[in-house]
């Protein structure tokens, strides 16, 4: 991020963590529509540095996703 | 006792009807076990996402069991050796979900997710904040 000689080009707010905090969705292997907005297109599950969920959440969502995978409602790889 | 989630795939050229009459026989093997089956949903014939077993569409069931584990053993057992279910899961629970399952209410809402599919990358507009994939996050280069 090169910026003109600007001390503090961005400053970006941080993002707070789509599973905490009230009327949050719970992570429940059966909700695939939520669980694919943190995979990547080849399917990969997406790091929490990118989207922000915490590290707790991301523990549980990792689980979540593979639960869904083993159940064939999210593929393992995508060509 | 204690709560449990089975999902269990069916093969695609069983009949629903027959599917059904499996959702009764190892509700029926819950029971024989001393638990009981506080509900149970049919999701339909889905696509599997890749082949099961030469399999390429399932049906799925879900059963949500309050049972001593004794009695899930059992039921286990006979769907592994029965033919036709081509892949069970069971997951103890903290506490049953009451209703619909997400799966059941995202169902409802089908075209809407056709028409957002049509649009590329489905992001959800209306409940959820989708998350924002940002590449040039910290130690995302130069």
């Amino acid at each position: 991020m090169a910026m003109q000689g600007r001390p503090k080009p961005f400053f970006r707010r941080r993002k707070s963590c789509p599973f905490s905090g009230k009327d949050a969705p719970k992570i429940d292997y059966k909700d695939i529509r939520l669980l694919q907005r943190f995979v990547s297109e080849r399917s990969k599950i997406v790091p929490s540095r990118i989207t922000a969920v915490s590290a707790k959440k991301q523990r549980e969502l990792a689980q979540a996703i593979k639960r869904a995978r083993f159940l064939a409602l999210l593929p393992y790889v995508l060509q | 006792m204690a709560f449990y989630e089975n999902v269990f795939i069916v093969r695609q050229d069983v009949s629903t009807q027959q599917v059904e009459e499996m959702t009764t026989r190892y509700s029926g093997l819950i029971e024989a076990g001393g638990g009981k089956v506080v509900s149970n949903e049919y999701w339909g014939l889905r696509n599997l996402t890749f082949r099961i077993k030469k399999n390429r569409k399932g049906h799925y069931v879900l059963l949500n069991i309050d049972a001593p584990a004794p009695a899930i053993q059992e039921m286990e057992r006979n769907m592994r050796i029965d033919e036709d279910v081509i892949r069970y899961m069971t997951i103890r629970v903290p506490v049953l979900e009451e209703g619909q399952s997400a799966m059941l209410r995202n169902k409802d809402r089908r075209d809407d997710r056709d028409r957002e599919r049509g649009r590329g990358r489905g992001y959800g507009r209306d409940e959820y904040e989708a998350p924002v994939v940002d590449r040039t996050a910290p130690g995302g280069g130069s």
